[in-house]
């Protein structure tokens, strides 16, 4: 089954939000205090069952998908292909023919990624359910940033992944410079001028890679034999200049140490919602474009910077979990800042793995792209849940919250044991298979790395300490809310769990048996890891 | 019944602890009273089948070596991430170990725990625990060890912390687990090592390899470090020098966690997986473990020796005694130091119950006196507690001689193997420090059980409290009985002065080493090494192609049935395999006597010091003050580490959190100041410059027209001439 | 010497000069129209003294009573004009009929 509706799967998940985001538009605000609420309610349930709808149709790709077939650089392997002309123009100066095709189909290494832009923004809904201002704006941009996040993944055509990469770029910037924090214009602005400054880079290189290729296939890029004759894309000095530009491009959405500070700051202003999606989902983005464009189309410049690029790997886990320990006793002693620069740590390990260049790697960095996804979203709605109530996020303003809110301190146990790593869980698995992996490259640099796991239990568990356990302070002694109208009772309630429980069940489960995405995975990353050491060594002979 | 059966046993052995836990910890509102007998039904349950698992076990299968299965978790590539289950006598023993003191703390808990307002929640965790616990006895390979490794790390943690209103304990906690972490961090990388190198990490397949002679990149080196670094996890879980400091603070947790968890059962997984990774130790690496221990067992006891904390003289011991143990497997004496960590599971699990049963009885007690403020732990409030309670004391003085090693104990069989050990390792290595350490930790530790049991027990009391206390109720007073008569020594020799002929010695059989020869101290080599090397390597190296190719991966492995069926050929009724062994047979006479006289004086100082007051122990403390006071603060290692490695690591994350926010954001935001100082400076020239060209343009235009709109007067005439005059310089340009 | 075409030119041009002086400097309207006169005539000597000299022939003459003709019929209509601007402005000076500007 590759159509529903005679719509391609592809083309339906990823369109449904637009579709979305057309009812939440047309459904009107509402006059007085009752309409109002009224609509507020429609919102937000339109979009929990567009997104819920998504997500079906992801669990249909993945019932669908052949875990034999390959993808990576064969266009016949690719599943659920759809390719449409879309933009043809023959004749123009200097560019000679223009063709932009709609060409979208997924592999091994998009699939878990499919599976995961869906389950995260299914429960980041409901994490949006405390939002009340412009609610109309915001569910319309949460459903369009929800079909760029699932159209970058799908994309196998230069041009059409820059073009959702920019799509998603736009309401981002909204949903965070409107709905965020105190400094949210500040945080918005350096979300949207880093990334900015990434995607120019990738924009020349495409130009690039366009003259050699003569399309922005990028199946057709990955064989630099059917290149122009004397195309700057042949020369290897400028691939591995591009090589470089590619890599910031996409480091900065990773994002990699030297280029990573804009991440505390947008996730520390966000809405709960916007900062489960970011580190959800979004920041996949940047390892999923080096898997898909840097990696296949630049195996040399891999071999050439590999030692780079795991050292950047490693510093970055030291880097992140260092300044997340740091953040107990530093600045404004922010919870929601100490989780930011973990996933900066947690990435780090993705970079590490990819750089391995083995299949323990790079299927340990991928499934690690997919736990943290949904470990750290865990965490951000964790957040969420106490701000939206004692409206500060502050490690010193609390203590004793294990007694007041039992339920909730139970899911928390969950998440945070799974972002220390504990077996059981799914970041376990992943972690694990990435040190595997690297270890037989990188003997040193994991032994290096290993130690942030001792960090990484050490700020987590200073946080969960200093929130959870210990004396509840005297100003939160009262229930949450006196009057009852927002918050019934002091402990999580169902909308807050309907978010978390999923991730939780799907964390243990993939930390038991991880084989479903594992499985998923493997055929593809043996095929990639093959053909960039092949072609990579190809190259470097002559080319 | 079959092999099959067993494996199938065991395997529902390790889950219902697991479902105890999934049962309780969803249903705490229903189980407010009931949690309690619950947890102990599934405990009991887990029990009776351990019972006749570890039974048939060590009876019908006791050659049989592990019965293992493996199963594939999932696969990466072409290679295959392994799990398995494997039950051989060691395990089938510790089986017994941790489910009978499971099951005799739950009971114990069901009093003393209640009233506590998370009383459910308690067994839950003990399930959590003891599932975890059963998961590291039935590994068969590095990976499950691992990971319930992890996981008994975290329910120790839950446990520790479970009165968490307490900052003290909330502080336990943290440091138990991110101590442990540091030594898991190790576990890890020499994990990596072998992985590396071997592709698996089934036991049995990465020492086939070993003995085959294929050894980590090809270095001895390499081969000692993955030792040193798995072993690494032992240092921090078995509380061994230098990450003992975490033990003393866990005692933090409930009473009969700390007799089950931080005595008898998780502390002792450490001494396990060392006993487990045995075969690949080198000689540097029992060299280093033996040195570990050693130091452990030395430094914890003279620590013991001061303190006033009931439970935290017993900490202390437990990690002199774990450094015992380990001490024991890193000098060679592999049987002994297994058995000493079964009968210090017995006699430490009844110091820890008989502690907490005091500790309850002095809390009643306060309760009826309606006194809070008293220490019900320190030793300098109690006294006379012998006539109060009278089992409790028996059954602690029962313990206290099998700590001090007084014959027909248990503790005198195990721990004089392990001085036997010490000296015929000594006699053969010349690292006569090692038995120094023993010998004088022996002494200590009969000197301070002394002094304890002496302090709490006897004289008169020293508190209304301690007068007004009370004998417990059955399920606190029925497990102490237990595991007093379990201390004793007919239960596993029947010659209460040698050890090696008992059922034990005959079930637990060293393993072979399989480093290779160059490696390790040739007395720890087969003794028909000669003629024997070579082809013993060859069958292994055979025999790791036969498991791979003929049969399937989860076929039964007969590794230790190898080396065992290997000993018996090469020696036959003899029972020495190597040279060492039979060093420690003649060791073990002198031991005895040695010991012997050490324990009595050390009993001997302990009476004469706190029961006749022969001499003044404040006065003894004053005179030597310096040492005193370094025993006291257990020796500032805590402080140490506060200064160095802790405040070092949350420095560098203040710098690094500086750095970050000063430095790389200040760079980015430095960055955004140029580029809006650039644009304004842009927008100045584009204001004045660029649109001053274009204005000025405009304003010209608008000067000249407005000069020659003057021109336009409206005036018929003046047109008129104009065009005349135009007409005329026309005329006058064409001509 | 006799009188020959360049003389006739010379005294058209003359009155060509004298009926453009006319129309430029002269206020009054009338005297405008006179000057235009001037002009007109100036052109019909011209016509005739060509008709005579330089090959012209009969067209000059018919040319110079066509010019008479309209000059009649332009002098007709113009002081109509200037009647009417008499009528508007109650003078006749063209410097202040100045409505051509706007």
């Amino acid at each position: 089954m590759t159509e529903i509706f005679g719509v391609g799967l592809l083309t339906a998940i990823t369109f449904l939000p637009l579709l979305g985001m057309i009812v939440v538009l047309l459904i009107p605000s509402g006059k007085d205090e009752a309409s109002k609420a009224a609509s507020l309610n429609l919102f937000r349930w339109v979009t929990a069952g567009t997104t819920f709808l998504q997500l079906i149709l992801a669990l249909v790709i993945y019932s669908n998908f052949d875990f034999a077939l390959s993808g990576v650089n064969q266009a016949e392997t690719f599943q659920f292909i759809e390719k449409v002309d879309w933009i043809h123009l023959s004749g123009l100066p200097l560019l000679g023919d223009l063709n932009i095709q709609y060409f979208i189909g997924i592999d091994g290494l998009s699939a878990p990624m499919i599976l995961l832009t869906a389950l995260i923004s299914f429960v980041a809904t409901f994490a949006s359910w405390s939002i009340k201002k412009a609610a109309k704006g915001y569910f319309a941009m949460y459903l369009l940033l929800v079909m760029g996040m699932m159209g970058v993944f799908i994309a196998l055509d230069f041009f059409l992944f820059y073009l959702f990469w920019e799509i998603m770029l736009l309401p981002m910037y909204f949903l965070i410079g409107i709905w965020g924090g105190p400094r949210k214009e500040y945080a918005a602005i350096k979300f949207f001028l880093y990334t900015l400054f990434g995607s120019v880079f990738m924009l020349l290189v495409m130009v690039a890679l366009y003259f050699a290729a003569g399309s922005f296939n990028l199946i057709d890029m990955m064989n630099p034999n059917t290149f122009k004759e004397g195309a700057l894309m042949l020369d290897p000095t400028w691939r591995l200049i591009a090589f470089a530009a590619l890599f910031v491009g996409f480091a900065i959405k990773v994002p990699v140490v030297p280029f990573h500070t804009w991440l505390p700051d947008a996730h520390v202003e966000a809405p709960t919602a916007i900062s489960v999606i970011l580190a959800g989902v979004l920041l996949k983005m940047g390892t999923y474009g080096m898997l898909r464009i840097s990696w296949p189309i630049f195996p040399e410049a891999v071999k050439y910077f590999q030692d780079y690029i795991a050292f950047l790997g490693m510093f970055s886990i030291l880097y992140g979990a260092l300044a997340a320990l740091g953040q107990h006793q530093f600045g404004q002693k922010d919870l929601k800042k100490m989780i930011a620069y973990s996933s900066v740590s947690h990435m780090g390990y993705v970079m590490l793995g990819m750089a391995a260049m083995n299949t323990e790697g790079m299927a340990g960095a991928i499934f690690q792209m997919f736990n943290h996804g949904t470990i750290t979203a865990m965490l951000f709605m964790i957040v969420g849940v106490i701000y939206d109530r004692a409206h500060t996020r502050g490690l010193e303003d609390f203590g004793g919250l294990a007694n007041k809110m039992p339920v909730y301190t139970g899911v928390m146990t969950i998440a945070w044991f799974a972002a220390i790593g504990l077996p059981g869980m799914s970041g376990f698995v992943s972690e694990v298979m990435i040190f595997l992996g690297a270890f037989q490259s990188y003997i040193w640099y994991t032994v290096l790395a290993a130690t942030g796991i001792v960090l990484g239990a050490g700020y987590m568990l200073w946080a969960l300490q200093k929130v959870w356990f210990g004396k509840l302070p005297e100003k939160w002694q009262g229930p949450w809310d006196p009057t009852g109208e927002v918050y019934k009772h002091d402990d999580i309630n169902g909308i807050e769990l309907a978010g978390l429980v999923p991730l939780a069940i799907v964390v243990i489960y993939l930390g038991i048996n991880p084989a479903p995405i594992v499985d998923m995975m493997n055929t593809s990353v043996n095929h990639l890891i093959e053909f960039v050491k092949v072609s990579g060594q190809f190259a470097s002979v002559g080319l | 019944m079959k092999p099959e059966t067993l494996l199938l046993l065991s395997m529902v052995i390790i889950l219902m602890p697991l479902l105890s836990f999934t049962v309780i910890i969803f249903n705490q509102k229903r189980l407010t009273k009931a949690g309690g007998v619950v947890g102990s039904i599934f405990q009991g349950l887990t029990l009776l089948l351990t019972l006749v698992v570890a039974f048939t076990k060590l009876t019908t299968y006791a050659d049989a070596g592990m019965i293992q299965e493996v199963i594939e978790w999932f696969s990466i590539g072409n290679k295959t991430i392994k799990l398995g289950l494997g039950l051989d006598n060691l395990a089938a023993i510790m089986l017994v170990v941790v489910n009978l003191i499971s099951f005799l703390v739950h009971v114990f808990s069901t009093v003393y725990m209640h009233g506590d307002k998370r009383f459910p929640r308690f067994f839950a965790y003990l399930g959590l625990f003891t599932f975890s616990m059963l998961g590291i006895v039935l590994a068969n390979n590095f990976l499950n060890m691992y990971i319930f490794w992890e996981l008994v790390g975290v329910s120790s943690y839950l446990l520790i912390g479970f009165w968490y209103e307490k900052d003290s304990a909330a502080n336990a906690n943290k440091k138990a687990f991110i101590t442990n972490r540091i030594g898991d961090f190790g576990f890890l990388i020499g994990i990596l090592i072998l992985f590396a190198n071997y592709g698996t990490l089934i036991f049995d397949e990465v020492y086939a390899q070993i003995a085959a002679g294929n050894i980590p990149y090809d270095s001895g080196a390499w081969l000692t470090a993955a030792g040193i670094l798995i072993f690494a996890g032992a240092i921090g879980k078995s509380a061994q020098f230098p990450l003992h400091v975490w033990l003393p603070d866990a005692m933090e947790g409930p009473t009969p966690v700390s007799a089950l968890i931080h005595a008898a059962t998780m502390v002792a997984a450490g001494v396990y997986l060392t006993a487990r990774i045995f075969p690949m130790l080198t000689a540097d690496a029992m060299l280093f473990v033996a040195y570990v221990g050693g130091i452990t067992a030395f430094l914890a006891a003279t620590i013991a020796i001061t303190q006033n904390d009931f439970k935290k003289v017993l900490a202390y011991s437990t990690v002199s005694q774990l450094g015992y143990m380990v001490l024991a497997i890193g000098v060679g004496a592999f049987t002994t130091g297994f058995m000493h960590l079964v009968t210090h599971a017995w006699f430490k699990a009844c110091l820890f119950l008989g502690s907490g049963s005091v500790i309850h009885a002095m809390h009643e007690s306060m309760h009826h006196a309606h006194n809070h403020d008293m220490d019900p732990q320190d030793i300098r409030n109690m006294g006379g507690l012998r006539k109060t309670m009278p089992i409790t004391y028996v059954t602690f003085l029962i313990a206290t001689l099998a700590i001090s090693g007084v014959p027909f104990t248990s503790g005198f069989l195990s721990k004089d193997g392990i001085l036997a050990g010490t000296l015929a390792f000594a006699e053969l290595s010349g690292h006569w420090l090692l038995p120094l350490s023993g010998f004088g930790a022996a002494a200590m530790t009969a000197f301070y059980m002394f002094r304890l049991t002496i302090s709490a027990f006897h004289g008169n009391a020293k508190t209304d409290i301690s007068a007004h206390t009370k004998e417990n109720s059955w399920q606190i007073v029925g497990p102490l009985v237990l595991l007093a008569v379990l201390s004793i020594s007919f239960f596993y020799s029947w010659n209460p002065f040698n050890a090696g002929s008992g059922w034990f010695h005959d079930r637990v059989k060293t393993p072979m080493t399989v480093v290779p020869a160059e490696f390790q101290f040739d007395f720890m080599m087969p003794l028909d090494a000669h003629h024997g090397e070579v082809q013993m390597a060859e069958a292994h190296g055979e025999k790791a192609h036969s498991h791979t190719d003929a049969e399937e991966a989860h076929s039964h492995s007969h590794g230790e049935e190898a080396h065992a069926a290997h000993t018996e050929d090469a020696h036959g009724e003899h029972q020495a395999a190597t040279k060492f062994e039979e060093q420690m047979h003649h060791a073990h006479i002198p031991a005895m006597i040695a010991s012997l006289l050490i324990a009595g004086g050390g009993i001997l100082f302990g009476f004469a010091f706190y029961q006749f007051k022969v001499f003044n122990a404040d006065n003894l403390a004053n005179l030597i003050k310096p040492a005193y006071n370094l025993s006291f603060n257990k020796w500032f290692i805590d402080e140490i580490y506060q200064a160095s490695f802790i405040n070092g690591t949350i420095n560098l994350g203040r710098v690094i959190s500086w750095f970050d926010l000063k430095v790389v954001d200040g760079a980015v935001n430095a960055m955004g100041w140029i580029f809006k100082k650039a644009a304004l400076a842009i927008g100045v020239f584009d204001k004045y410059v660029v649109d001053g060209i274009v204005n000025f343009t405009a304003d010209a235009t608008g000067f000249f027209g407005a000069l020659l709109r003057k021109v336009q007067t409206g005036k018929v005439q003046a047109y008129l001439a104009l065009t005349i005059i135009i007409f005329m310089i026309i005329l006058f340009m064409a001509f | 010497m006799g009188i020959g075409l360049e003389h006739f030119l010379v005294v058209s041009g003359l009155l060509f000069a004298l009926g453009i002086f006319g129309i430029i400097t002269r206020k009054n309207a009338i005297m405008v129209l006179m000057g235009l006169e001037l002009i007109l005539n100036s052109a019909n000597l011209n016509f005739i003294a060509f008709a005579r000299y330089g090959g012209l022939n009969i067209e000059g003459h018919i040319a110079a009573i066509f010019v008479i003709i309209l000059a009649a019929a332009e002098v007709a209509v113009a002081l109509a004009i200037v009647l009417n601007i008499y009528q508007n402005y109650k003078h006749v000076n063209v410097d202040e009929i100045n409505k051509l500007k706007e």
